[in-house]
Formats: structure tokens, sequence, C-alpha cells
């Protein structure tokens, strides 16, 4: 145990509850933060083309994750996170894109066309753009910090903790599903090997891990009954995010920037 | 301040038997009381329905009568109870808020929950870590602790909201013997500062240092009830699935050895 010699029981609001993040960036408010990152991604579906959304990406993503110095494990997870789906969304609008003319290649009875290839660019710099922003935002923010940011400007106690609780279940699985797969594999069950191997393993180890949490449901709720959780009311915070003038004046700022880009979209002034 | 059960039987939503019957019990203010049985005698139920989780919050069917101070506390939401009653369970893991990024914010949770003031949440918090000797963990991550860390997280959370009476459902199933040791010194603290405490155990040694009592379920019935000395000296204990304390084992076991009670003794002096 690490105990401490120390018998003096109080020593005040210890240091490191929001202690200040190491770049300029990090010290941003979560609600900034997350402001950004919702008007980037609402903004590079909005935006039309691609000169728009690059430009977009640019300014409210490469730049803050170089300012953060976040810049390569930005590019990376957002580049995993997008993976899938980008390289699925890009084929499909290369390869089917309704009315092309212009062919660049011919594959069968399948066809990439130049305007196919345009639009799935398009289509590939979004979800890049949206992958992009929601890193950034994680990488440089603590979930539990927005949820109390949220909670002092209001925010249900209860939903602040939905909120939260969604997040940080998600590392308490991959845990518990790395610990079922040693155990699985232990006892002989066979994770490597071909796709079709692969996939006979997933049921006994997804089952367990499904199972267990849903088992735990019940008595999680016990132990939050019996600390006091569904007391109503506003609860104690020991500390929250600092904001400044200027932050809400940005995120302000933001939100109306992006109703003036979707009414200039909507209402056709700029195509 | 007096817990008080009176007759009181209950049962499991859509199961045939009644998982408590008759149970009489009273803990008053500095009492430790202990709580052992086979696996399935009861010993978890009735953890639940002293601490009024059951049927607040698992369902089911309860009669007889709960009092604290002489008062019902049938019509009392959980939230209120749980400022007089806390409850630990045996599993660490469920125990804790999962919202919490440190070991520090994760005890002061039920506190904060109650709306009491934050320098007042942040002295019982300390208070809650010192006396079971994890200051040393405050900064730390709740989810990256080991089982025993994490039982000892759990138990700092329910001393911070100091309750008047405690209800720990084998609190130290996941210790080591330090992590056990570090326990027993925190109850007998709580109950030396007026706490009452049931403390249901399969450990009868922990039992034998800390309970001035100890009630034996079976098929959710008492069976034995007493002083801990009387009690723990019963030997229908080990066919009614209660392990015998360590010392009657040693001096059977020396006994059959064909040692002496009195070479024992001196020998373990030595």
């Amino acid at each position: 145990m690490a105990g401490s010699d120390h018998l003096t029981a109080d020593r005040g609001v210890p240091a490191f509850l929001g202690r200040p993040g190491p770049t300029a960036f990090h010290r941003l408010n979560p609600l900034t933060k997350a402001t950004l990152a919702t008007v980037t991604a609402v903004a590079a579906v909005v935006l039309g083309g691609l000169l728009g959304p690059i430009g977009l990406v640019v300014a409210a993503i490469i730049v803050p994750a170089g300012v953060a110095r976040v810049l390569r494990r930005l590019m990376r997870t957002a580049l995993l996170l997008a993976l899938p789906i980008g390289v699925s969304a890009f084929l499909i609008n290369l390869f089917f894109f309704p009315g092309g003319e212009q062919v660049l290649v011919r594959i069968g009875p399948i066809t990439a066309t130049a305007e196919g290839l345009a639009f799935a660019l398009e289509i590939l710099v979004r979800i890049l753009a949206i992958s992009g922003a929601v890193t950034l935002f994680y990488l440089t923010t603590r979930p539990a910090d927005l949820v109390l940011d949220l909670e002092r400007r209001g925010v249900s106690p209860r939903i602040a903790f939905v909120a939260n609780a969604s997040v940080q279940t998600v590392p308490a699985m991959v845990d518990r599903a790395a610990q079922i797969t040693s155990a699985q594999r232990a006892r002989g069950l066979d994770t490597e090997g071909s796709v079709w191997r692969r996939l006979r393993g997933v049921v006994p180890i997804v089952g367990p891990v499904i199972m267990g949490s849903i088992a735990e449901v019940e008595e999680r709720t016990m132990a939050l009954e019996a600390r006091g959780f569904t007391r109503p009311g506003r609860r104690t915070l020991l500390w929250a995010p600092s904001d400044t003038v200027a932050e809400a004046v940005t995120r302000w700022g933001l939100v109306l920037a992006l109703l003036a880009v979707i009414v200039v979209r909507l209402t056709g002034i700029w195509r | 301040m007096t817990l008080t059960l009176t007759g009181v039987g209950y049962r499991y939503a859509g199961a045939r038997r009644p998982a408590l019957l008759d149970i009489d019990l009273e803990l008053p203010d500095g009492v430790v009381v202990g709580l052992a049985g086979a696996s399935e005698a009861g010993k978890t139920t009735l953890c639940l329905v002293a601490s009024g989780l059951a049927p607040r919050t698992v369902g089911g069917q309860i009669r007889g009568r709960i009092t604290l101070d002489g008062e019902e506390v049938d019509a009392w939401p959980m939230h209120r109870l749980s400022q007089r009653i806390g409850i630990g369970f045996q599993n660490p893991a469920t125990q804790l808020s999962q919202v919490a990024s440190t070991v520090f914010e994760e005890v002061a949770f039920g506190p904060m929950n109650l709306a009491i003031e934050r320098d007042e949440v942040v002295t019982r918090t300390w208070e809650a870590l010192t006396t079971l000797r994890i200051d040393g963990l405050a900064e730390r991550d709740p989810q990256r602790l080991s089982g025993g860390q994490q039982q000892l997280v759990a138990m700092a959370g329910l001393l911070a909201m100091r309750p008047a009476h405690l209800v720990l459902d084998e609190p130290t199933a996941q210790l080591d013997p330090a992590g056990t040791r570090l326990v027993a010194d925190a109850i007998d603290r709580l109950a030396r500062d007026g706490a009452s405490i049931l403390v249901a155990e399969q450990k009868t040694d922990l039992l034998a240092a800390v309970a001035s009592s100890v009630i034996v379920l079976a098929e959710g019935r008492v069976v034995l009830q007493g002083a801990t000395a009387q009690v723990l000296a019963d030997p229908r204990l080990p066919e009614l699935g209660v392990p015998e304390r360590s010392a009657v084992r040693l001096e059977r076991a020396a006994s059959a050895a064909g040692v002496g009670r009195d070479r024992l003794a001196g020998a373990l002096h030595d």
C-alpha cells in the first residue's frame, strides 16, 4: 500500500486537481475546445468543395494540434479512426458515382470517373476533418474536465454523470476484454491465424465482456445509491476549469460563424 | 443512535422462498456485530436490507420493522438513508464511480453528492485516506489500482460520508493480510468514534479482532447469536459453513499431533 507518514488529515484541496495543461491549447476551457471541435466538424460538412474543408482542417485542427504539440499523435489517431469509413466511402464514391462521364479507369463492370474522384475526395476530407476535430479534443481534454465545467454551468449532475461514465467505460471494457482474452487463450482459445479463426475466437470473448458488464449494473447502481447519487439538486464541486471573457466571446464567435456559413450555403450565396 | 431490525423477513422479486426470516438485530453506537454463514446463507441479503438498498433499489418484498433511533425508515428515500447508513460491497470495481480521474475525487464523490460544503468535503476526504493509509494514492487513477487498493479506496469513500452506521459485506475479500489489518484498524477506530458496524466476513480471525458479538446465519435464519468468543468457539461452526479461527484449528492440529496446550503456547511464545 502506498502509505504516508503524514498523520495530519486535512491538507486542503490537492494541487493536482485541475492542474493546468502543458500548453496554451490544453489550458483552454473544455467547453471552448468542445465548441471548436463541434463547429469544425459541422462546418466541414456544410462547406462545399475541397478548398474550404482543407483550409478548415489546417486552421482549426493542424495549427492547434501543433500548438498543443500533439500533431503526430493526432495524425495517427485521426487516420486510424477515419480509415474504415473513409476508405469505404472513398471507394464507393469513386467507382459508383452516378452520372460520371470522364472515365479514369475501368475494372470489369465498374468504372472510376473524374467526377467520382472529385466527390470521393470531398467526402474523404470531410471524414478526416470530423475525425481530426474529435481527436484533437480528446487528446487535449480530459472528459471529466468537460463534465465538471458543464455541471458548473448548471447541467444536471445525472446527465453529466451519464456522459462522463459513457466515455470512461470504454477503457474499462477494453481492459476487461484484454483480461478475458488472456484467460480464454490460457484455456486453449485460438485467437490468431486466419480470419475465420479470429472470428471464431471473438464469440467467447465478446459474450463474457458484455454479460459481465450487464451483471455488474445492479451492484454499480446500488453503490451509487448508497453514495447519495440520487439526492436531488446540485452537488458540491471541488474545482472547475477556468474560463475567461475572451474565451466566452470566442465560443459565441465560432457559433455565429458556423450559423453564417450554414445560412450562406442554404441561401446559395456561395456555391 | 441505534439501527434496529425487528422480525425482518425478505424475499427477492420472483423468488418462491424468502431469503431472510425473522431477523432481530440491534446495532447501537460503537458496537461491531459480525455476520457469518455459508454461501447463500443470507449474509449479503441482510446487508442489503440493513442498509436500506433492499427493497428500495433491489426490489422484492420486506416485512417486519426497521428503525433508526426509534423512527421507522420505510418511507425514507435512499439518498436520505445513505447519510446515516453506509454500505460497502465485496467487489471493489463496482463500487467505484467510474467518473473520478483521481483517488481523491473518488473518495470525495459521496460527500460531494450530499452537497456538503467544499472545505468539509476536502477535510473528510483527507481524513478517510489517512485513516486507511492510502493518502499516497490520492493522485492515482482509481481504475489503475490493484483490487486490494481499490477495496481500500471504496472503503475510504464510505468513511468520507461519515455514516453513523456502516454495513460491510466481506470488505477484506480481496485484501492481503496487511490490507485486512488496515480495514480492521479502520473498523476499530470507527467503532471507538461511535459508529455502529455490521460486518459480514468469512475471516473469523478478523471477526474475533473487531466484533463484540457475532450472528451466524443459515438458510436466512439466525442459528447462532452471542458474544464473539462464545459464538466463534461453537463446535457447530464447520457444519454451518463457517471456518473456525486459526487459533482453534492450530490447537486441534497440535492436539492431534499429541502436542499439549501448554507446550503449544510455549512454542508460540518463543
